[in-house]
């Protein structure tokens, strides 16, 4: 809800903002170019977040879509925070204007910054996705949100939930949970669960009796696991 | 000629701009309801006030009177914070507890001040320093009905051994009540630390079906949540 109301709002500012900028127009090619600040807080309990990738887009991309099976490039930094082909399969998306990690992991209570400029246009969207590295296959993020009618030092704010990447079947091991917790594997290319992407279960962890799982209560969620602060700077 | 035009057009658009985004709401009724199945929430402390304010923020260190509230219940602290109840900050709105599945409405206004933001708190019961919460929102300027949905946070403050002892004064171990009738006793503590001693999003809480002993007097049948877990309802005249 809060989502429908930022639109709201920034769809009033799109128009002013649109408005302006054809008055602006008719002296040549230059597009405008925008700059975005973006702020990923860790929110969660005790989920470290691996580092983050942020896309800048517009229509026509989709860094996941719920129900359907995820990506080679989903499936790794789902599995193991590894972003390298998420961003390369990103970047392969001609409707994708620029994509970009985070410094570091995000330890829970952290932040970090991510900074994108993208040339402007009526349907800029972004997407941002980082791994919940306690789990088998967890991943929090936004999904092709439209920020076009940001203004210059204008802000939205999103709590971000959890999904479930659907790659790997969530046993919880020690075995197969790369963060601190476990120490055991981040991806691999077998695929063992049921295949496409969905919002989280939640964990089980052993003091909920689930006696093989390597988690304890305090990696468990109920919701959004980090709020995501989006500036447009310039 | 051309470039004569365009400044005509850009002035009558931010004339527009100006006279058409009044600078705040005025009258905003703002309708709370716990949507939980267990859990109640302590007297709410409802307030527009500046943009710059929070009671609190994720990722961000608990202030000591933002734990009072979290961990007993005491919004007279953070009532004080922001200058103590007047036409736009309303403390206590329900007359004391909000059970699960009711409502309440503060009415403020917001003429006389020209705030712009909205905040809500409350403890939540049966936890240890888990409560309601909205940061800081911007109130829409336009007249309208407008629905949000909150989380519920962890102040970050206390170990969320869940246990039932009336420990509810600021820094001691424990949750005061559990308003239902519901909880146990005997139980021998969930978490012994807060891993995280920033203000987050509440992981939930464990509980158990083990009355008399086990590690949680909270029943994992009555007093578990997920997100969201209140309904609020803007009403901006």
């Amino acid at each position: 809800m809060l989502i429908d109301f930022m639109r709201e709002r920034l769809g009033y500012v799109l128009f002013l903002a649109g408005a302006v900028l054809l008055a602006g127009c008719g002296s040549g090619s230059d597009r405008v170019v925008a700059t975005y600040a973006v702020t990923v807080t860790n929110a969660g309990a005790n989920q470290p977040l691996s580092p983050p990738v942020v896309v800048i887009h517009r229509e026509g991309y989709d860094g996941w879509t719920a129900g359907v099976s995820a990506s080679t490039g989903l499936e790794k930094l789902a599995e193991g925070g590894d972003a390298a082909d998420f961003i390369a399969e990103a970047n392969l998306n001609g409707n994708v204007e620029t994509a970009k990690i985070g410094s570091g992991v995000v330890a829970p209570g952290g932040s970090t910054i991510i900074q994108l400029s993208a040339p402007y246009s009526s349907d800029v969207r972004f997407t941002v996705a980082s791994m919940l590295v306690n789990t088998n296959d967890a991943f929090t993020g936004v999904n092709g949100v439209v920020i076009a009618g940001l203004g210059i030092n204008e802000a939205a704010t999103f709590y971000a939930r959890v999904y479930d990447a659907g790659t790997e079947i969530n046993l919880e091991t020690a075995a197969t949970v790369p963060g601190p917790a476990g120490g055991g594997e981040g991806f691999n290319a077998a695929r063992n669960d049921y295949g496409f992407v969905s919002i989280h279960g939640g964990m089980v962890t052993g003091d909920d009796g689930l006696t093989t799982s390597a988690l304890n209560e305090t990696h468990r969620f109920v919701g959004p696991v980090a709020k995501i602060t989006v500036v447009r700077v310039s | 000629m051309r470039r004569a035009i365009r400044l005509t057009l850009l002035t009558a658009l931010l004339g527009m701009a100006l006279t058409t985004v009044p600078a705040h709401a005025g009258q905003v009724d703002v309708k709370i309801t716990n949507v939980t199945h267990g859990i109640y929430f302590t007297p709410l402390l409802v307030s527009a006030h500046a943009p710059a304010t929070h009671l609190f923020e994720a990722g961000s260190p608990a202030s000591a009177n933002l734990q009072a509230m979290a961990e007993g219940g005491d919004i007279s602290g953070l009532t004080a914070d922001l200058g103590g109840a007047d036409m736009d900050t309303e403390a206590n709105p329900a007359g004391g507890l909000l059970a699960p599945g009711a409502s309440t409405t503060a009415n403020l206004d917001t003429t006389a001040t020209g705030n712009t933001h909205l905040s809500i708190v409350a403890m939540l019961l049966p936890t240890n320093d888990g409560f309601v919460g909205m940061d800081a929102l911007s109130i829409p300027t336009a007249p309208g009905t407008y629905t949000f949905y909150l989380n519920a946070y962890d102040a970050g403050t206390e170990a969320n051994n869940e246990l039932i002892n009336g420990g509810g004064a600021p820094g001691v171990l424990g949750i005061p009540a559990a308003p239902g009738g519901d909880g146990g006793t005997g139980g021998t503590g969930v978490a012994s630390s807060d891993s995280n001693t920033t203000i987050h999003i509440h992981r939930g809480v464990l509980g158990d079906t083990n009355s008399t002993g086990g590690a949680s007097d909270l029943d994992s049948r009555i007093h578990r949540w997920l997100d969201p877990i209140a309904k609020v309802v803007l009403t901006v005249q």
